[in-house]
């Protein structure tokens, strides 16, 4: 039998390329600085989800939240072998922080019915590994976290190997189940030559309309029924299709307040040598110790 | 995560300096195929943009899967099981399920057979990243001109039969031509093809040095006709079944990821490739001249994975207290790598353009309605066929013996550490020795190109060359050029009029004229390029130098370089050819002797 997984995805910058340029004068992330990405370990549970597909059949849909420069994450699923893709974009969901995000990716979720959810464990932009776990709760799914492996599936059970980073675990749990997967659970394979010659043309609406706006004679609902007719249309949905309650969604569903950014610049600015005593050693440790530096 | 096509400046300058639209326009035969198939593009911007991203994905897979499998391969190599099958290493085999997943082993075959309907000039390009990661591998990647053979030549039925597999990756080929005593000497071929009662084809013999012998479908040459030489030699196909068996893997020097095998048919069924008599004399040198193209591509893939290293090392490893790349022996060892490779590149890729040129004519001929369509491409054809016939060659000839040079000096960079296993640089040097070898030596790629340098082929092509147009800036070195053409053509004509064993003997020294030229020209024209493309300059801790400059200025410097260092050696070679020196026909006995006792 055949399973349903939706793995949601993120496009971020590319943190690995920091460079001087990074961050503005307001401690925000430049983003024209950086490239923007798919999300390493969503390419994992990316794979994982395709993994499935190929063993058992299926489904492999890719949903991401963002606005609709983001559908290159969506295209680039689509070229490893998704076989539906959807943009949750509204401005409402603007300043959304994990808790907003996690409430609204669960409405959309919840929309598809799917038998299994797949997030990446962290996405390189915030490092919180907090919306695959909170999904999971507003799903009222069991969540299985640090995946690595799929160890068996059957129907109605999946087991799991869990790397908790000092040791493995083999969880069973029931489905539908929200997984999140380590960057150790395989090699993302590469785009599909096919795929990405046939799939390079989708769009979502928002786009079509966009370029109407620079071309008079696109004709947006035609292109947009033709899209969808060859299967290359991205779904995109806002939170009046989802039906969100907005007191969860963007600022106001959003507890986290940023106090202070602080620019942190590491330079080697002195040497102090150490002799190494007993007593010199515990000097500097306690020195270390005063100035935050460990502890 | 690497990417071995986009971290390459020069790759990158060549895919938008070089006429792209009318290769796409010749290959997509105008783009007909458009709303027919899915992926066939609709005009020459899409098309280009296919071949743009199928070569990034190639070359994220080069860089982040391929490459790191490299090095495992080399040590394990491939294993002969007692059964007669061939268990690839590894690294191989994920390597070649890797390709077939990305869908990139149909590169050339015809959208119809499930192919990408790719140009050669890409599948070049390509083979180039994926030797770079594993030379080896590219003897299976790079043997897609099996599957383009069965597809030029064989029954409608066959190509049904075979061509969506190997589009598929399901199936991978092998040219079974070498036998024992049938190596450079094809017409020498003793395997039997004979026919049973029921006028089925069955094939008996051996086979030697058979690269991927172990492949699943095997295009063998044979004896089908009683009498001796070429014209007895027809095309066959098979399937590699219970009566074909690897009876030995060679214990090979270098490409150890490349199993090559003895095989030994055994009344083997199989199907005629097109007509009896034009195996050797039609098909096996199309799909020769094809095979030469992805061993000069092979070639640039090694030799830009070893310069790279020797190139790191230079920078970064100090003696006399400073790094040894400030030592004018080894600075110019480095930019004498660098202007190798980009030379070989730039022949290469202006050969598969007119190997492309010549696909599109052909299938113009074949497909077009009226007559004078027609006619005018045979017109074409005819020069651009003679072209190819020169280019191939010298491009094999030209990149194996660079890839030589180059892995050799880029070991001399890394001194002692080069000639230890840590360095990858020993490997791509092993690698690297087969390549002036097989698929043709460089002597007969010399003998098949003198032939267009002497016969009026490459001066008509100098000539077009220097009718292009060029920039203010290096219209001095078009004038030198043009003044090394008439060496050539007074070289030429002296070597003719000695005869022909004087022309094969001098082969070398005309070809290599021939191949300064065409690259002087092909270098002048990267120099006037409408690309505009900024390219990082090596940082010596000098604030006055700038970070980055136009790859045009870039390309003036090299051709400058090139072109007038290349005149004094015009000069030298012309010199050689025109002294008249026979001494090695007539005292080849007194100088070598007898032949020596070997115990």
């Amino acid at each position: 039998m055949g399973y349903n997984c939706v793995v949601l995805v993120k496009q971020v910058p590319d943190t690995k390329r920091v460079t001087g340029q990074a961050m503005n004068d307001d401690g925000t992330v430049n983003r024209a600085a950086l490239p923007a990405i798919f999300n390493p370990e969503d390419l994992n549970s990316l794979e994982l989800a395709l993994d499935i597909k190929d063993q058992f059949g299926g489904t492999v849909t890719v949903m991401t939240m963002g606005l609709p420069t983001a559908t290159d994450v969506l295209r680039a699923g689509m070229y490893r072998g998704a076989d539906q893709a959807i943009l949750v974009t509204d401005r409402r969901c603007a300043a959304s922080d994990t808790l907003a995000t996690s409430y609204i990716l669960s409405c959309g979720v919840k929309k598809l019915n799917p038998d299994i959810v797949l997030c990446g464990r962290q996405a390189i932009d915030g490092d919180t590994a907090q919306v695959g776990p909170q999904l999971a709760e507003k799903l009222s799914m069991p969540q299985i976290t640090y995946a690595e492996n799929l160890v068996s599936l059957d129907g109605e059970t999946i087991v799991i190997k869990r790397n908790l980073g000092n040791g493995w675990q083999e969880v069973k749990g029931q489905l539908p189940v929200l997984l999140t997967v380590l960057d150790t659970a395989n090699e993302p394979r590469v785009p599909r030559a096919k795929q990405m010659m046939k799939c390079k043309a989708a769009r979502c609406r928002m786009e079509v309309e966009k370029a109407a706006k620079e071309d008079d004679s696109i004709d947006v609902d035609a292109v947009c029924s033709d899209l969808e007719a060859k299967g290359l249309l991205i779904r995109q949905w806002d939170l009046d299709f989802l039906g969100a309650d907005m007191q969860w969604c963007g600022r106001d569903g959003s507890p986290t307040k940023v106090h202070r950014i602080q620019s942190v610049v590491l330079a080697a600015k002195e040497s102090k040598e150490v002799e190494p005593t007993q007593d010199a050693v515990e000097t500097m440790v306690h020195e270390l110790i005063e100035d935050h530096t460990i502890g | 995560m690497g990417n071995f096509y986009t971290d390459n400046d020069d790759i990158q300058f060549l895919f938008r300096h070089l006429n792209l639209e009318k290769v796409a326009g010749l290959q997509e035969e105008n783009f007909k195929h458009a709303g027919q198939f899915d992926i066939a593009p609709a005009n020459a911007d899409e098309a280009i943009t296919n071949y743009d991203m199928v070569l990034d994905s190639i070359g994220r897979l080069s860089a982040d899967f391929i490459d790191p499998r490299s090095e495992g391969i080399d040590r394990e190599g491939n294993t002969l099981n007692e059964d007669g099958t061939v268990t690839y290493a590894k690294g191989i085999a994920e390597s070649m399920e890797a390709l077939a997943k990305a869908d990139v082993m149909g590169f050339t075959l015809p959208h119809r057979f499930g192919g990408l309907n790719f140009p050669c000039l890409i599948y070049s390009m390509a083979i180039e990243i994926v030797s770079r990661a594993d030379a080896s591998l590219m003897n299976i990647f790079g043997l897609q001109g099996i599957a383009e053979t069965i597809n030029f030549f064989a029954d409608e039925e066959i190509k049904q039969h075979y061509l969506p597999d190997f589009a598929d990756g399901k199936v991978t080929g092998a040219m079974v031509l070498t036998e024992p005593d049938a190596g450079s000497d094809l017409q020498a071929c003793n395997l039997r093809a004979f026919q049973d009662d029921d006028g089925n084809w069955l094939l008996h013999g051996v086979k030697r040095f058979i690269t991927n012998g172990c492949g699943e479908v095997l295009l063998v040459l044979s004896r089908s006709e009683e009498r001796t030489g070429g014209l007895g030699l027809s095309l066959f196909v098979c399937d590699r079944g219970p009566t074909v068996t690897v009876r030995r893997l060679e214990d090979k020097l270098g490409i150890h990821g490349s199993p090559t095998c003895e095989l030994f048919f055994d009344n083997t069924p199989c199907q005629l490739i097109g007509e009896r008599q034009r195996g050797l004399v039609t098909y096996v040198m199309s799909l020769m001249n094809g095979a030469r193209i992805g061993i000069a591509g092979q070639s640039m893939g090694l030799a830009e994975a070893t310069y790279r290293i020797a190139r790191d090392y230079a920078a970064s490893r100090e003696q006399f207290g400073v790094p040894i790349e400030k030592l004018p022996a080894v600075r110019d060892m480095v930019i004498d790598m660098k202007t190798r490779i980009e030379a070989g590149r730039t022949l290469l890729y202006e050969t598969g353009w007119i190997v492309d040129h010549e696909i599109g004519l052909n299938k113009i001929i074949d497909n077009a309605e009226d007559k004078d369509t027609k006619k005018a491409a045979k017109k074409e054809l005819k020069f651009i066929k003679r072209l190819g016939g020169m280019m191939t060659p010298m491009s094999k000839y030209f990149c194996s013996e660079m890839s030589n040079t180059v892995s050799y000096d880029a070991i001399q960079v890394l001194g002692g550490s080069g000639y230890m296993r840590d360095y990858a640089c020993e490997r791509y040097a092993r690698d690297a020795r087969i390549t002036t070898i097989y698929e043709g030596t460089s002597q007969l790629q010399v003998v098949a190109a003198v032939r267009g340098v002497c016969g009026g082929t490459c001066e008509k092509y100098l000539v077009q060359l220097a009718a292009r147009e060029y920039a203010d800036s290096v219209q001095d070195l078009v004038a030198l050029l043009k003044e090394g053409t008439e060496t050539l053509l007074e070289c030429a004509k002296f070597a003719k009029g000695q005869g022909i064993d004087y022309m094969d003997l001098y082969g070398r020294q005309l070809v290599d004229i021939a191949i300064a030229l065409i690259d002087g020209y092909l270098f002048c024209g990267q120099a006037s390029s409408k690309v505009d493309m900024e390219v990082a300059v090596a940082d010596n801790g000098d604030a006055e130098v700038p970070k980055t400059i136009p790859m045009t200025q870039r390309k003036e410097i090299l051709a400058r370089r090139y072109v007038t260092r290349n005149a004094t050696l015009i000069k030298k070679l012309s010199e050689e050819i025109l002294s008249g020196d026979k001494t090695t026909f007539k005292d080849y006995e007194a100088l070598i002797g007898p032949v020596p006792e070997i115990a």
